[in-house]
């Protein structure tokens, strides 16, 4: 199983360990582990709280693996996502890829996370002490994602 | 013509509504009549599903305001995503 959408916190040691004894062709092994950071626009954070589109979620996230598959050779990938209410410093998301040289690894996290932040259906409320408000998707992710379709055939 | 509809991000919480089955009038045939319907509810139905503020899925691909909707299928309404 390689898609996790869940409330509780993972063990980042134990789901390494899982990728990297997968297959013993695997080189490299890259991970990016996403945090919430306490301070938001000069803004103390107290919690995030994260909702998301069930079946869509899952969906769109086989579709970036299967996409990053067909573009890298990889051995294995792993994403979890928590959904939720999340304190400052806690996990949010992995994304983890195995690989028989590190150059398919690195660019393929790096491809994954870029493509989820911008096309599965994730929502993020952050709360502060005075109160909370939806995030929006922001350019400079746009931006990321667009590098990955210099052509523009990208076509959601 | 009937079909689903989802809420979710800030429409979610404004509209406090996570979903419901809507019978759409003869004439609204893409996202974007859909909304102008539902911005016809007045209060937040008509500034928080302004065009600029909200994102579409159709039968759970993203889609642009343009997209056809067809009898049965589900359309979600959203706040541009913001996951990872």
């Amino acid at each position: 199983m390689s898609i996790s959408i869940q409330q509780h916190d993972f063990d980042l040691a134990a789901e390494l360990e899982a990728l990297r004894t997968q297959s013993a062709e695997t080189g490299a092994l890259v991970s990016f582990t996403g945090l919430v950071r306490d301070i938001s626009d000069s803004e103390k954070i107290e919690s995030i709280y994260l909702e998301h589109y069930p079946h869509m979620c899952e969906k769109a996230l086989e579709k970036i693996i299967s996409e990053a598959k067909q573009r890298w050779s990889l051995l294995g990938v792993r994403v979890i996502h928590r959904i939720g209410e999340l304190k400052p410093n806690e996990q949010i998301v992995l994304v983890a890829t195995a690989s028989t040289h590190r150059v398919d690894a690195f660019a393929a996290c790096e491809f994954i996370i870029d493509y989820l932040k911008t096309a599965a259906p994730f929502w993020k409320r952050e709360q502060t002490r005075h109160g909370s408000h939806w995030l929006e998707t922001h350019a400079s992710d746009e931006q990321r994602m667009q590098r990955w379709f210099p052509e523009g055939e990208k076509n959601d | 013509m009937n079909v689903k509809l989802l809420y979710f991000g800030r429409p979610r919480e404004m509209l406090a509504t996570s979903g419901e089955i809507a019978d759409l009038p003869a004439g609204v045939v893409d996202v974007a009549g859909l909304l102008a319907w539902l911005r016809e509810r007045g209060g937040s139905w008509t500034t928080e599903l302004a065009d600029a503020r909200v994102r579409c899925a159709v039968n759970q691909e993203l889609g642009k305001l343009a997209a056809a909707i067809r009898e049965g299928d589900e359309i979600a309404i959203f706040s541009p995503i913001s996951g990872g």
